[in-house]
This record gives C-alpha cells, sequence and structure tokens, in this order.
C-alpha cells in the first residue's frame, strides 16, 4: 500500500505563514519537489486556515503544472496527472496555549506543575501556590483577570494531608476562570496531586470545570512525575486549536492523518537525528511566535516552547526581554535605538513582511541571536534535575538537606545543534544561520551543526507518523544541511595572546595548521560528507572538552560552510565599545564570508 | 544537493479605508445578562443595550483556623451565629468560639460588606462575597439595531465611512473630528493643542509628539489620530515597554491610532483626505489591537448618511492583485510609499539580501519604478 505512493503534499500551518512542501517518488526513492508559501489566513477578511494552505497550495501547483486543488479541497485521489496520494499537515496556527497552574508549596509542587505546562508548550500565565506571599483575594483576583485556557492544579503526596490542596481549590473554586474564548464553555481543570484529594476535588469542582484527573505530579517528596500531566495537557491543546483555529475542522476533514501541532512535527525529527547520530542534541524552532527549544541530553528528551519569543507577533517582546542595547551589541553600523526599535515594533505591526535590505537583514539576525539565547535560558530552567528535598539519616539525626537544582545542559557535552523555522531555513546564506547558531547557544568544544534546507522538519515529522521510509529519504538527502563544524574552546583571555592551534589532516593528504589569537574566528572549506583528522591544542587557560591545555585529536565533519575556528573565548564577551565591537564584527562577519563584500566595506567606512 | 530557500509568496491584505461601508458591529456582555434593546431600535453612540451583573469580589476567610479548629474543619459550622447565604457587614462577627472554659476567645469577622457564599468542611475556609456590580454593554456607533442575541448583545448596523489603523492605544470613545494639522506631512506638537479641543477626536500627520500626547490627556481630548508615534516616546507616555501587541486597556486619557506606523510617517493621503471631509462630523474610535492570530486592528469609524456602500461598490481585494491595483510599501527602504502594480513577474528574483522571491513592480506616486517582495506590499482596500 505504502508503495504505491508517489505524490506526497504537507503543510505546516504557523502562526504568520503557511508553508506547503510537496514530494515526489522518482525511482526507488522519496524527494523533495518545491515550496509554496502564503499567509496564514486565521483574520479578518478570511476567518479560514484552508484559505492559506490553497493560496500556499496553488503556488505549487503554478510552479509545477500539477493540479492539485479543487473545490473540496486537496485532491488525494492521485492519478497520472493530478491529485496527491497523500496529504498530512502541522499546525500552530491557533496560537499559544495559555494556562494557569496552581500548587501547594511554591518551590515544589506549583514548580512541577509550571514544568509540566511548560513542557507540553503551554504559555503558563501565573503559578499559584499557598506559601507565594500574595494573599488569597490578589490570588483570587489574579486567576480571574487571568482568563486561561486551561489550568492545572497540583499538591501534596499521595496519602498525604488532603487540606492544602483543598485550599487551592476552593481558591480556583471562588475565582470561577472564565475561558478566553466562547461563553457556555466548561473551562479545563486537570487535577495532578494527592490521589486521596480526588473525590473532594470532583465534589467540589466537578459541576462547574471540565475536570481531569492525573497522576500526581510528586507522589512522593523525592519524586516528580509530569509525564501523564503533560499528555492531559497537550490532548486538551490539541483539541484547543482545533476548535478554535477558524477553518480547522475543515482542514482535519482534508487529510486521514490527525493534524500534529508544529512543536511535536519538529520534536519527532530532533529524535531521530539524536538516534542516528547516537549523540547528545540541542535542537531550536525558531517561529514567528515562539521560540521552540529541544535537547537529548542523555537519552533524555526535553521540550520547550517559549510562547513569547519569535521574530514576527513576539519580536517586540525579545526587544522589551534582552533590552534595546542586547540587540544593538550585534550591528556592525551605526543605527540609532529609536530607529531599531520603530524598525522592529513595525515588524510585529506588518508580521509578513521579509527584510529587503541588508540593514534590515543584519537586525533581523541580531534579534535571532537574542531570540534564541533567552529560549535557550529558558529551556534550561526547565532541563535540570529534581529539586525536593533528600532525606539523609547520619548518626541517629534525620537532617534534610535541598537538592541544587542547576541545569544539566553543558555546551560542552552537546555535540550537535540543529536549527530550523523561518529565519534560520530562509537565510540567504548558510554562514548566517551557522554564526546566529553558534553566537545564540555558544557551542563550545567541537560541535557540528545542521539546519533544516527549506523548513519541512515539522512536515517531515508528521509525515514520519505514517509514511516513515518517505520521511527518512526527504529528511536524509534534501532536509538536513550539514553546515560544519565549530571548534570553540572554553576560557578567556587577553587580546591578541595566542590560544588555540588546529592542525587538520585534510581528505587529499594535505596538512592545514591554523593558530588563533584570542578574539579571532576563522574558516576552512571542508565540504559536505568530507572528513578531516583534527588536533586541536589549547593554551592552559582553556578547555577543548578535556580539561585546561589539554590536546584533543579527533574526526572533523565538513559541511556547506565548513570548519570554524573560534578563538572569541567562552563565554563570548563583546567588547564593551561600539568602536572596538564593530570593528570586531566586521573581522567575524568577513571571515565567514556572512554578508556580500561590498556590503560589509561599505560599512566599514562608515 | 540541498533544497534552495526559494519559495513562492501571495499577497497581504490590506487596512480598509472606506468612504462608505455597512458597518455591523456586535455587542456582547461578558456573561449572560440582560438585553434593553429591541430588534429595529435606533441606538445613539451611548445608549446602554445590555446589562449584567457580576458577582462581587471574593473574600477568603480561614475560619478553622481563625477558631482554632484546625484539626476539625467541619466542626466551624458549629460556631457560625450566620448561615451560608445570610447578609454581613463589614467588621461584623459571625462566628465565635470559647476555649479553656471561656478563657480563651475567637472569632470570625467579615471583612467587607456582602453575603456568606459558601462554607468548606473539608479545608474550614469561608467565602464572603462582596455585593454584586453592574456591568453595562453601550452601543459604540449610532445605527439601528438588526439582531437581538438572546442574553449576550446585540447587532448594531450603520452607514459609515470606516478607518483602520495599524496599531492602537486605548478603548473605546467618541468625539467631534478636528484637523489639528494642515496636511499629511506635519508633525502634532503641543502648540497645536487648545482648550477647545476637550472632548474630540483630533488628526495629526506624520507624527504625535510626547509633549502633545501628555497635553492632550490633561485638556481631557477623547482621541488621536496620527500616521506614526515614535515608539520611545509612546513607551514614556504609557509608562510600559510594550512587549506583544496586545492593547486597548491602558488608561491614558485618551485612545491613540497610529494610521502607518512607527517613527515619523506621512498619513495616507486617502487617510488624511477623508478625515478631512469628515472633519466636524462625530467619530467612534477604538484603539484596541490584537497582533497574533486572529489579528485586531484599530478603528475610526464616522457614521453619515451619504452615498452607501451599494452605490459607490466595494472592490473585493480578495480577488488578488494584478496589473492597477493600487498598493502601500510596509516596509523598507520604501516604507509608505503609495503606488500601483505594474506587473506580476511569475519568476523568482534576487533582492539585495541575495533572497529569492516573489517579487511586484510597482509605480510610485511620487514617481519611479521599483521592485518590492510581494510579501512587502499591501493592498489599498476601498
Amino acid at each position: 500500500m505504502l508503495d504505491e505512493i508517489n505524490y506526497i503534499l504537507a503543510t505546516d500551518v504557523g502562526s504568520t505563514t503557511t508553508k506547503a512542501r510537496f514530494f515526489k517518488k522518482t525511482g526507488d526513492e522519496y524527494r523533495y519537489v518545491i515550496s509554496g508559501e502564503a499567509p496564514t489566513t486565521v483574520e479578518a477578511p478570511y476567518e479560514d486556515v484552508t484559505l492559506g494552505v490553497r493560496n500556499a497550495v496553488r503556488q505549487i501547483e503554478e510552479l509545477t503544472g500539477r493540479q492539485l486543488l479543487d473545490e473540496n479541497g486537496i485532491i488525494t485521489k492521485g492519478l497520472e496527472d493530478q491529485g496527491v496520494d497523500l496529504y498530512c499537515t502541522t499546525s500552530s496556527a491557533g496560537g499559544g496555549l495559555q494556562m494557569m497552574v496552581a500548587g501547594v508549596v511554591k518551590s515544589m509542587t506549583a514548580e512541577s506543575a509550571e514544568r509540566a505546562a511548560l513542557g507540553a508548550g503551554a504559555i503558563v500565565m501565573d503559578a499559584i501556590a499557598v506559601d507565594d506571599g500574595r494573599k488569597d483575594h490578589e490570588k483570587v483576583r489574579a486567576i480571574r483577570t487571568l482568563r486561561p485556557d486551561m489550568v492545572l492544579i497540583g499538591g501534596g503526596i499521595d496519602g498525604g494531608t488532603i487540606s492544602h490542596v483543598m485550599q487551592i481549590a476552593e481558591l480556583v473554586k471562588s475565582a470561577e476562570p472564565k475561558p478566553r474564548l466562547g461563553m457556555g464553555y466548561k473551562l479545563p481543570v486537570i487535577f495532578a496531586g494527592n490521589i486521596n484529594a480526588r473525590k473532594p476535588i470532583n465534589d467540589s469542582l466537578g459541576d462547574i470545570f471540565s475536570l481531569t484527573m492525573v497522576d500526581n505530579l510528586r507522589p512522593t517528596l523525592e519524586e516528580e512525575n509530569t509525564e501523564q500531566a503533560r499528555a492531559a495537557i497537550h490532548q486538551l491543546f490539541m483539541e484547543h486549536v482545533m476548535s478554535h483555529a477558524p477553518g480547522y475542522n475543515k482542514l482535519a476533514k482534508w487529510t486521514e492523518v490527525p493534524i500534529m501541532p508544529t512543536p511535536a512535527g519538529e520534536g519527532t525529527m530532533m529524535r531521530v537525528i539524536a538516534e542516528n547520530l547516537k549523540t547528545n542534541l540541542l535542537g531550536v524552532g525558531l517561529g514567528g511566535a515562539t521560540t521552540n527549544v529541544y535537547s537529548i541530553v542523555d537519552e533524555k528528551f526535553v521540550r520547550t516552547v517559549s510562547a513569547n519569543l519569535g521574530m514576527s507577533y513576539s519580536i517586540c517582546n525579545v526587544m522589551k526581554e534582552t533590552g534595546i542595547a542586547n540587540i544593538i551589541r550585534w550591528l556592525p553600523f551605526d543605527m540609532p535605538e529609536e530607529s531599531v526599535e520603530n524598525r522592529l515594533v513595525n515588524k510585529m505591526n506588518r508580521p509578513t513582511t521579509i527584510p529587503q535590505t541588508l540593514q534590515e537583514l543584519v537586525t533581523e539576525h541580531a534579534v535571532a541571536r537574542e531570540a534564541l539565547r533567552l529560549g535557550l535560558q529558558h529551556h534550561k530552567t526547565l532541563a535540570r534535575g529534581l529539586k525536593g528535598v533528600l532525606r539523609e539519616r547520619t548518626m541517629e539525626i534525620e537532617r534534610f538537606r535541598r537538592m541544587e537544582e542547576a541545569t544539566y545542559i553543558d555546551m560542552m557535552k552537546i555535540p550537535v545543534i540543529v536549527g530550523t523555522g523561518g529565519l534560520l531555513s530562509h537565510a540567504p546564506r548558510r554562514s548566517q544561520s551557522f554564526l546566529i547558531l553558534s553566537d545564540a547557544f555558544q557551542a563550545e568544544g567541537v560541535t557540528r551543526l545542521f539546519q533544516d534546507s527549506v523548513f519541512m522538519m515539522p512536515h517531515l515529522g508528521v509525515l514520519s507518523t505514517v509514511h516513515k521510509k518517505a520521511s527518512w529519504e526527504i529528511f536524509e538527502k534534501d532536509c538536513l544541511v550539514r553546515l560544519g563544524t565549530i571548534i570553540a574552546p572554553r576560557g578567556q583571555a587577553l587580546e591578541g595572546e595566542e590560544v588555540l592551534t588546529v592542525t587538520l589532516e585534510m581528505p587529499d593528504g594535505s596538512i592545514c595548521k591554523e593558530t588563533l589569537r584570542f578574539g579571532e574566528l576563522k574558516r576552512v572549506k571542508l565540504g559536505e560528507g568530507k572528513k578531516a583528522k583534527a588536533v586541536v591544542e589549547v593554551t592552559r587557560l582553556f578547555d577543548i572538552g578535556l580539561g585546561p591545555g589539554n590536546k584533543l585529536e579527533t574526526k572533523i565533519e565538513g559541511g556547506v560552510v565548513g570548519v570554524v575556528m573560534d578563538a572569541r573565548g567562552r563565554p563570548l564577551v563583546l567588547p564593551e565599545y561600539h568602536a572596538v565591537r564593530k570593528t570586531k564584527l566586521l573581522e567575524w562577519f568577513k571571515a565567514l564570508e556572512l554578508y556580500p563584500e561590498s556590503f560589509l566595506e561599505e560599512v566599514s567606512k562608515q | 544537493m540541498k533544497a534552495k530557500a526559494e519559495v513562492a509568496h501571495a499577497y497581504t491584505p490590506g487596512l480598509k479605508v472606506q468612504m462608505t461601508t455597512t458597518v455591523r458591529k456586535t455587542r456582547r456582555l461578558s456573561t449572560f445578562g440582560d438585553i434593553l434593546v429591541n430588534e429595529g431600535d435606533t441606538v445613539d453612540f451611548d445608549t446602554i443595550v445590555a446589562r449584567t451583573y457580576l458577582p462581587g469580589e471574593p473574600h477568603l476567610l480561614r475560619a478553622a483556623h481563625l477558631l482554632g479548629l484546625e484539626d476539625d474543619p467541619k466542626d466551624v459550622v458549629k460556631y457560625m451565629s450566620k448561615k451560608v447565604g445570610d447578609p454581613v457587614d463589614e467588621g461584623e462577627v459571625f462566628a465565635e468560639c470559647s476555649l479553656l472554659f471561656g478563657l480563651v476567645k475567637k472569632s470570625c469577622a467579615s471583612p467587607v460588606k456582602g453575603y456568606i457564599e459558601s462554607f468548606s468542611e473539608n479545608s474550614g475556609y469561608i467565602v464572603i462575597r462582596e455585593p454584586k456590580t453592574v456591568v453595562e454593554v453601550r452601543s459604540y456607533v449610532p445605527g439601528k439595531v438588526t439582531e437581538v442575541l438572546p442574553k449576550e448583545g446585540v447587532v448594531v448596523e450603520l452607514n459609515a465611512a470606516l478607518i483602520q489603523g495599524i496599531f492602537g492605544i486605548g478603548g473605546e470613545t467618541n468625539g467631534i473630528l478636528r484637523m489639528a494639522i494642515n496636511s499629511p506631512k506635519d508633525i502634532l506638537d503641543a502648540d497645536a493643542i487648545t482648550d477647545q479641543d476637550n472632548g474630540k477626536i483630533i488628526v495629526a500627520g506624520s507624527m504625535v509628539t510626547g509633549e502633545a500626547m501628555a497635553k492632550a490627556a490633561k485638556l481631557g481630548v477623547k482621541g488621536i489620530v496620527s500616521g506614526g508615534v515614535n515608539y520611545r516616546e509612546l513607551v514614556n507616555f504609557v509608562g510600559h515597554r510594550i512587549g506583544v501587541g496586545i492593547t486597548g486597556d491602558e488608561q491614558v486619557g485618551f485612545t491613540l491610532i497610529v494610521t502607518e506606523g512607527f517613527g515619523k510617517m506621512n498619513m495616507s493621503k486617502r487617510v488624511f483626505s477623508l478625515l478631512q471631509r469628515f472633519e466636524g462630523y462625530k467619530a467612534s474610535m477604538s484603539g484596541a489591537t490584537q497582533i497574533r492570530a486572529g489579528v485586531l486592528r484599530p478603528e475610526i469609524i464616522v457614521p453619515h448618511k451619504e452615498l452607501s456602500s451599494q452605490e459607490v461598490g466595494i472592490q473585493d481585494s480578495i480577488g488578488g492583485m494584478k496589473p492597477g491595483t493600487p498598493i502601500r510599501v510596509i516596509r523598507e527602504p520604501y516604507f509608505g510609499a503609495m503606488g500601483k502594480v505594474v506587473s506580476l513577474p511569475a519568476e523568482l528574483q534576487k533582492i539585495e539580501t541575495e533572497s529569492s522571491v516573489r517579487i511586484v513592480e510597482v509605480e510610485l506616486e511620487s514617481g519611479g519604478k521599483v521592485m518590492v517582495p510581494r510579501a512587502n506590499v499591501e493592498i489599498i482596500e476601498e
């Protein structure tokens, strides 16, 4: 049956743009053919996402000459000259899920609930706890004004006292939060607390809310269990998106494959990469409204959706969170702060526009670095060990020790970084996404970088649920771009001090030896699929992964950008003085041929 | 070889600038209530069309804790002198308990005037609810009630000029339109606003200054319509940075609508001349903006009885862009420029950034032909 599939169409209905991708079986293998994109049509006068899908697919019809649409939607009875054999789609059109969490102890159950919610891709509007320092009426007012799409309540260990968690439930009940969308709709409430409280919770909240009971987030003090709560949130998120994005039900009828949320599609492919390379991985999907970060460390998969960081709808929030100075620090030219601010607000107001000038492009790339940096910062707060109380018995005395909750994301232990999303995939030069990713995430040691060629990871993620072979073949051959490898030791030195020597034995047997001084960035070309033996030597203040001053011998993989040697130090600190910083940025941009030479020359003369 | 980043792009629908159209406004309560008008009734700008009563603020009392009954919260009810549903005054003691043979007395007093709404045997909490508050919905625009939505609200229909802005601050208001400047290029500064502008909606050209906004708020101006505003001056005036584009609840004294964008932006001639034509008319405006999936733009509605929409003929922009279609460029380097579509080449073309995109050839009103990515123009809706 699967063998009979020759033409495949996949779409992703994003918050800003609807992207259609067309795939075809040629000989025995599946390949990507062409793309079509159009603004997502959730707003008036359209208010129907299928119109945006039609517009995007119509582009493919124009470019291929093959009819794919009729009055009923996508033609899914593939014939020799029209239609496709399989159509599937992902979506993030309905926007983020805005929810509220509540628990008994702020630093424990409320945080576990927050982690479950964030991990499920929701925006957490507030976290209420018995001990959060607010008065009860203040908490009630907060719940009332939030108008969340969903509430998650945790609290109490299994078998423990129920009075505290009942207090929280009473607070929620008193506030009577109304859903944002539509009257006569019961607000979903998930209870993930003390199992003994289920009956009184049901008696108290069952008639007013649409109540779902799942396993306790904290069955014991030492144990955190967010999986069931996440799954319940995810399920309700799907229902939320399905019922509230205009035209969504119509779209669902166009395909027999269940519609998958965009982050789920991306996450599926991130896992595929980690499994195939058998390595830890950090991935990111930089979208218009959200930044989705994925980590796979020692086989543990964590996904976070920063619902207020993005390159169009959320671009002003990036500016608000990081501050205008942090954006301007990445610009190699002079532009008044007020002018940058006005340009970014204008981008938010008109989210589907694209940069036409290089100055505008570089400005968006500056914002992208900050959005990714903040996204990873957010991710690190969730990718960490369990916070709780560890009971120890020493010399007959029972004492308690708070466990530290540092993140386990250590960039030195992340050998692979993968980027997807409109800005990264559509960057005119691959070296641009290479440097954006490595600057923002501050890759350390020896790190391979990959990116999605034309933004089709979500599409292939949903395709993999029904046709693994097609998904993998397209992914391997047309989607995954091997950008190259960055060698970046950890440490600091004075400008101009010698810090790094890399000796590469190239595939043709020639030797390439580069010595870098602090603050330098160099590139050596080594194509996709090519490997080089490398000896990386660092001075005693630097660490390439084996401890300060220790030499590393390894194999380096090439890519479309090649091998980048980065002696700018980790953490990367940009020069404070504008003129010095501008000179350094230009030097780095030129080293990677990041933008056209004429543009960089012009800027350097400013 | 990996796929190249070459994709096609469709166009963006524009903001509405209509001299005459039929405006339908749905006026809805946030919760069910009473509808005060009937289908066919004529309503004015401020007619109250629906009303409801919202439960007052709840106040939670830890009664079991206050009475020293934490171990047996269900016993609280034994010491209450009032039952659930009874009214209570502020400071009124409604539960008392004597301990240690009367040596220690503990009590529970109401923090507010209201009534006892509930008591929980599990937590020992008592909820005192304040009296109900009235919520009313006004018609916002004058016109005819064409539909009653039982218990929810009404639909009001009218003939009006409609202008959508790109961004706004503040909620619904109304006032007489006054042109405070002479051309779409002029900047509205504080000197141009006088005591006579109290209660009015004043029109600026390319920008309104921070001083002008402060003076407008002080003199009781109802609204300002401007081509542009400086983001930093707006932030200083509003008092907080704007992160996500969701506005409408700001309490800054008046409603502001920006028609073109941030920075100094000449108001489009069409918007300017339309506002000029209706100077002296009473208009409704709302700054509420939501820039997210399901975008909501701010609006100015000028009710009038001149040509109806059928008579002037509304162009359906959903049909798309073709040679001759009037457009506006909405991104640098030609931001704000107006023009007409000359051609729509099918092939992807490389622009300055080196991206290959679908472009549109535009003849600018100011003269000259330029190439612009299709994503960077919007159709002018007439």
